[in-house]
C-alpha cells in the first residue's frame, strides 16, 4: 500500500548507520532547511541500546502539507553502514531507491527489486577528510532531491555551525556534493520546493521530548527531579540544560524513590513538582505516588513507556503501560491520566498537568512513550495565553487545618512557613490537622473527601477527538502516541463508513464516549500492547465491548500503511479480531 | 518555667514509658526555643517508626513521609524553601536501613539539613528485629542464632563521605543531648546527630546502664575541626564518644547552587509559570 495521500506529495526518506556517525546532528541541520524552506518536516528515530556502533535509523518525511505521522513507506533509503537491520529491510518495495555505496554494501541488497543508486561516498568523503561526512553528504542528496535551491542552504549551514568556520566550510562542501547527486537524482520530477510555501518559514520543529519539558515550564514547573532511563532522561536532560532560565530546581538523584519523594516534599513546601521516568522507574516510584495521593499533595509524573516487562527493550516503543498507570500506587486515591497524541498535545497537556494537579491536589500521569520523545516534526509556535492562569497560595490563617474540607470538598493549600497557621502532611490516615488518627469515622470522611474529587476531575476531563464522518459506521478507536498516525491511515483506506476516536485522557474518562462507542456498528481498537489494556478499560468503564482488536508488541510504532492495511483486513472480512 | 511554643497537647503517645524518646523530644523542643525559632520556622519531617512519629508530639510543620524517604522529602522542602529551618528525624531502621541510599547520598549533595537519628540499635514498631545498628550475636525472635553482620557505622559512614558535622548524643543526658543539637542545627549544610537511646522493650542488653557504662564524654568545648581525629573517634570501641566529632565549613549547600535561585531569591511557592521565557524560547526556534 504504496499509495500517497491524494491532493499531497510527500518524500519518504531513510538514513540508516551506525551510532557514532552524526546521524543525529545530520538530521537536525536537514529539517531544518526543508522546514525553514517552507516545506513540513517529519522526523522520527530508532536506534540499538549503544553508544557506538549498531544500525540505527532516522525517518525523514519531507511534504507540501502536514506529514506527522510514521509512515512504512521508503522512497529512498541511504545506508551508511552495512548490515541494515531486518525492520529497515522489510520496509524495502520496488518503489524505493536504495542510494548506497555499492564497494561498502557489495550484494547486501541483491534480492530486493529496489532500484540500488551508486553514489561514490567513500571517495567523496575521503576528499573531505573522512567518514563524518557521509552523513552530511547524504543530507545534501536529500535536499537536492526536494528542490530546496543551494544558497539557502549554504546560507543554513553558516548558521546552524556558526562560530565554526573550519567545520562550516567542510560541512558546505560535503552538502554540495551530495546536492548536485540529489539534483541528478530528481531527473525531471517536479520539485516539493516551490516559492510560495504555505508555511513559509513560521514555523518551528519540536520534538515530544522538549515539548513536554517546555510544556512543563508553561504548567509552572518549578521542581524536577528524575533517574535517567529511556526514553524519559530528555526531558530531564533539557530542564537541567536550561534550569537558570527557566528557574527550575533540578536534580538527578541516586534512585526513583528519591525523585518522588524529594517532589511530594517540594510540593508539601508549595514547588510544582515534575519526575520523570520509564516503566521500571515508575514501578519505584509507586509507593511515593500512593503518597501524593493521601498527602493530597499535587505531582506531576512523567511517564514515558518502552516494551517491558522488566528491562524489556530500553530504546523502542510500546504503550504496555496503562494499566500500571491506572493502578499503580497502592490504597485508593484519585488521579488523572493524560495521554498526549501529538507534539502540540505534549506540551499543552504536560501544562495542563500541573494545573489539574495543582487544582485538585493530587498526582497528575503525563503517559507518552519513545516513539513520541524521539518524534519531531513542524509546528505553529504554541500559544501560552491559551493556558489556564495558575493559582496563588494563600497565607496561612493561625487556626489553619490543611485537611479541613472547604466550602468545594477540596481544602485550602497552605504551605509551611507562610503565614501564621502550621502546615502538617502525613502518609498515615490522618486528621484535619494532618496528625496519625485510627479513627473510624475519621478515615471514613477523609477517604470520602479525597475520592470525591474524582467527580469534579472527570468533569472537566477531554473528550475524545473524532476524525473522519460524523456518520461513521466503523470506529478506529486509540490513544496517546497513535493518533495522528491513525488519522492519516483514514486518507488511505478512502472509506466515508470509518472514523477515528482518538483518546488523549485515559483516565478519568469523559462520559460522551459511551455515545461515540455505542454509535458505531463496529468498534476496531487500536493499541501498542499484547493485551488489549485501553480495550479492557473502555469494557470496565462502560460495559461496551470491541469488535476488534488491532495490537502491536514488537517494539516499533504503527506505522500509517500498517494501521490502514489491518483496519482493511478487518472490514473487508479477512482477518478479524 | 515560660511555656515552649513548641508544646503541643496531644492525647496519648504510641511510645512505652521509659523510651528514650521522650527525653529526646524534650531536648529537641528545648533546642529550638533556646535558638529562638519560631513553629512557623520549623519543619519537622520523619519517615516510618516510633521515633518518626515524634512531629505528631511537638507544634511545627510536618511532613511524616514513608519509610525510609524522610531525608528525599526534606531535601525537596529545603529545595522548595530554603528559608524553612528543616529537621529530620527518624529512627536507625528508618534513617540507615530502609533509607540507606538516600543516607549516603543526601550526604553528598549537602542541602542544609539537620539530621537526628534516635539509635536504639534495634526494630521497635515491627516488634524486636535487628537493625542496621545491631551489634553482631544479637539475638532476636527473627536474628535467632544472633546478628551475623557487621552493624553499620553512621558516624564513620558520614565523615567519609564528606558530611561536616558529626556528633552522637545520649538521651540519657538531656542537657548535652539540646546543646549538641543546637550546634547541629546552626551548622549551615548537612549535620548528622546519631542518638544513642534504650529501647525498654526489645533490647535487653543495650540499657540504660549498658550506654552509661560503654560511653565516654568528649571534652563539650573542643576544637573538631580534624578529619583524621573524627574518623579515629568514630571508628573508635566502647567506650564510644559521645559528642561533637566533627564540625567544619561545608561546600555549598544543595538548595544554593539550584537554578531557581540563581537571580531569584523567593521561595518557591511565590513564583508564577514563566511564560515569557517559555514564549522566547520558541522565537528563538525561528532564528
Amino acid at each position: 500500500m504504496n499509495s500517497q495521500i491524494s491532493g499531497t506529495r510527500d518524500l519518504s526518506f531513510v538514513l540508516s548507520g551506525a551510532a557514532g556517525l552524526g546521524i543525529q546532528t545530520v538530521e537536525e541541520f536537514l529539517c531544518r532547511v526543508l522546514c525553514r524552506a517552507g516545506l513540513h518536516v517529519f522526523a522520527s528515530r530508532e536506534y540499538m541500546s549503544r553508544v557506538r556502533g549498531g544500525n540505527n535509523s532516522t525517518e525523514i518525511r519531507v511534504g507540501t502539507k502536514a506529514v506527522r505521522a510514521f509512515s512504512d513507506r521508503m522512497d529512498y533509503l541511504f545506508p551508511l553502514t552495512p548490515g541494515v537491520r531486518v525492520n529497515i529491510r522489510r520496509r524495502i518495495s520496488q518503489a524505493t531507491k536504495i542510494v548506497a555505496d555499492r564497494g561498502v554494501f557489495g550484494g547486501e541488497f541483491d534480492g530486493t527489486e529496489a532500484p540500488f543508486v551508486p553514489i561514490p561516498l567513500e571517495d567523496m568523503t575521503k576528499e573531505l577528510g573522512g567518514k563524518v561526512y557521509a552523513a552530511m553528504v547524504m543530507a545534501g542528496v536529500m535536499i537536492g532531491r526536494t528542490g530546496v535551491p543551494l544558497p539557502r542552504v549554504l546560507e543554513e549551514i553558516e548558521h546552524f555551525f556558526s562560530g565554526r568556520a573550519e567545520v562550516a566550510k567542510t560541512n558546505a562542501d560535503a552538502c554540495s556534493l551530495g546536492y548536485r547527486f540529489g539534483v541528478e537524482l530528481r531527473g525531471d520530477s517536479e520539485p516539493l520546493y516551490h516559492d510560495a510555501m504555505d508555511s513559509d518559514g513560521k514555523k518551528i520543529l519540536l520534538d515530544g521530548s522538549d515539548a513536554v519539558a517546555l510544556g512543563a515550564v508553561a504548567g509552572g514547573c518549578s521542581f524536577a527531579a528524575g533517574y535517567p532511563m529511556s526514553p524519559a532522561t530528555g526531558v530531564l536532560t533539557f530542564l537541567s540544560a536550561n534550569a537558570d532560565r527557566f528557574h527550575v530546581a533540578v536534580e538527578q538523584v541516586e534512585d526513583e524513590p528519591a525523585a518522588v519523594n524529594m517532589a511530594v516534599g517540594a510540593s508539601y513546601a508549595g514547588a510544582r513538582p515534575l519526575v520523570t521516568t520509564s516503566g521500571g522507574g515508575f514501578a519505584l516510584m509507586g509507593e511515593g505516588i500512593s503518597l501524593a495521593g493521601i498527602m493530597e499533595a499535587p505531582l506531576v509524573v512523567h511517564l514515558s513507556q518502552r516494551p517491558g516487562p522488566a528491562t524489556g527493550m530500553a530504546t523502542r516503543t510500546e504503550q504496555g503501560d496503562l494499566d500500571l498507570a491506572l493502578y499503580s500506587g497502592h490504597g485508593e486515591f484519585p488521579r488523572a491520566i493524560f495521554a498526549p497524541g501529538s507534539v502540540e498535545s505534549a506540551f499543552f497537556l504536560s501544562a495542563k498537568a500541573f494545573d489539574i494537579a495543582e487544582r485538585y491536589q493530587t498526582p497528575v500521569i503525563l503517559l507518552t512513550d519513545q516513539y513520541l520523545m524521539n518524534t519531531f516534526y513542524d509546528v505553529d509556535i504554541p500559544d501560552v495565553s491559551l493556558l489556564r492562569p495558575a493559582g496563588k497560595i494563600d497565607p496561612t490563617p493561625a487556626d489553619y487545618r490543611r485537611y479541613a474540607p472547604g466550602a468545594t470538598g477540596i481544602s485550602s493549600r497552605g504551605v509551611p512557613g507562610y503565614g501564621e497557621g502550621l502546615v502538617g502532611a502525613d502518609s498515615h490516615e490522618h486528621d484535619e490537622e494532618a496528625h496519625i488518627s485510627e479513627e473510624i469515622d475519621v478515615r471514613v470522611s477523609m477517604n470520602e473527601k479525597r475520592l470525591g474529587k474524582l467527580d469534579a476531575i472527570r468533569q472537566e476531563a477531554l473528550p475524545p477527538v473524532l476524525f473522519g464522518p460524523k456518520d461513521y459506521d466503523n470506529l478506529i478507536v486509540c490513544f496517546g502516541s497513535t493518533m495522528e498516525i491513525a488519522r492519516e491511515s483514514l486518507a488511505l483506506l478512502g472509506r466515508t463508513d470509518t472514523a477515528v476516536l482518538a483518546f488523549e485522557q485515559v483516565h478519568p474518562l469523559h462520559e460522551a464516549t459511551e455515545a461515540f462507542l455505542s454509535a458505531a456498528t463496529r468498534v476496531i481498537v487500536l493499541e501498542g500492547n499484547a493485551t488489549g489494556q485501553f480495550e479492557r478499560l473502555l469494557r470496565g468503564t462502560f460495559g461496551i465491548r470491541a469488535h476488534h482488536s488491532i495490537r502491536k508488541y514488537d517494539g516499533l510504532q504503527f506505522s500509517v500503511e500498517e494501521t490502514a492495511r489491518r483496519v482493511s483486513e478487518i472490514l473487508e472480512g479477512g482477518a478479524g479480531a | 518555667m515560660t511555656a515552649n511554643p513548641f508544646d503541643m497537647e496531644h492525647g496519648e503517645l504510641s511510645w512505652c514509658p521509659g523510651c528514650g524518646d521522650y527525653a529526646i523530644l524534650d531536648a529537641l523542643k528545648k533546642a529550638l526555643l533556646g535558638l529562638g525559632l519560631s513553629p512557623q520556622q520549623v519543619v519537622l519531617v520523619s519517615g516510618i517508626g516510633q521515633a518518626a512519629k515524634m512531629p505528631h508530639y511537638l507544634r511545627s510543620n510536618f511532613f511524616n513521609g514513608l519509610h525510609g524517604r524522610a531525608l528525599s522529602a526534606a531535601t525537596g522542602i529545603k529545595a522548595a524553601n530554603p528559608e524553612l529551618t528543616v529537621i529530620a528525624v527518624g529512627g536507625d531502621g528508618d534513617m540507615y536501613g530502609e533509607g540507606g541510599n538516600h543516607f549516603t547520598h543526601t550526604i553528598r549533595r549537602n542541602p542544609d539539613l539537620t539530621v537526628l537519628v534516635c539509635d536504639n540499635m534495634v526494630y521497635g514498631l515491627t516488634k524486636g528485629q535487628a537493625s542496621p545498628t545491631s551489634p553482631r550475636g544479637f539475638v532476636t525472635p527473627m536474628q535467632r542464632k544472633g546478628v551475623r553482620a557487621e552493624p553499620f557505622n553512621p558516624l564513620a559512614a558520614a565523615l567519609v563521605q564528606g558530611a561536616t558535622f558529626i556528633a552522637r548524643a545520649f538521651a540519657g543526658d538531656v542537657e548535652r543531648t539540646t546543646a549538641i543539637m543546637q550546634r547541629a542545627i546552626r551548622h549551615r549544610g548537612f549535620s548528622l546527630v546519631d542518638i544513642f537511646q534504650p529501647c525498654v522493650t526489645f533490647n535487653k542488653v543495650n540499657t540504660y546502664a549498658w550506654f552509661k557504662e560503654n560511653t565516654r564524654m568528649l571534652e563539650p568545648d573542643r576544637k573538631a575541626d580534624d578529619f583524621r581525629e573524627a574518623l579515629d573517634l568514630a571508628l573508635s570501641p566502647a567506650p564510644y564518644p559521645l559528642g561533637v566529632l566533627y564540625e567544619a565549613e561545608g561546600p555549598e549547600t544543595f538548595e544554593k547552587g539550584l537554578g531557581a535561585f540563581t537571580d531569584d531569591s523567593r521561595p518557591l511557592f511565590m513564583r508564577e509559570p514563566d511564560l515569557g521565557s517559555v514564549r522566547a524560547w520558541f522565537e528563538g526556534l525561528l532564528r
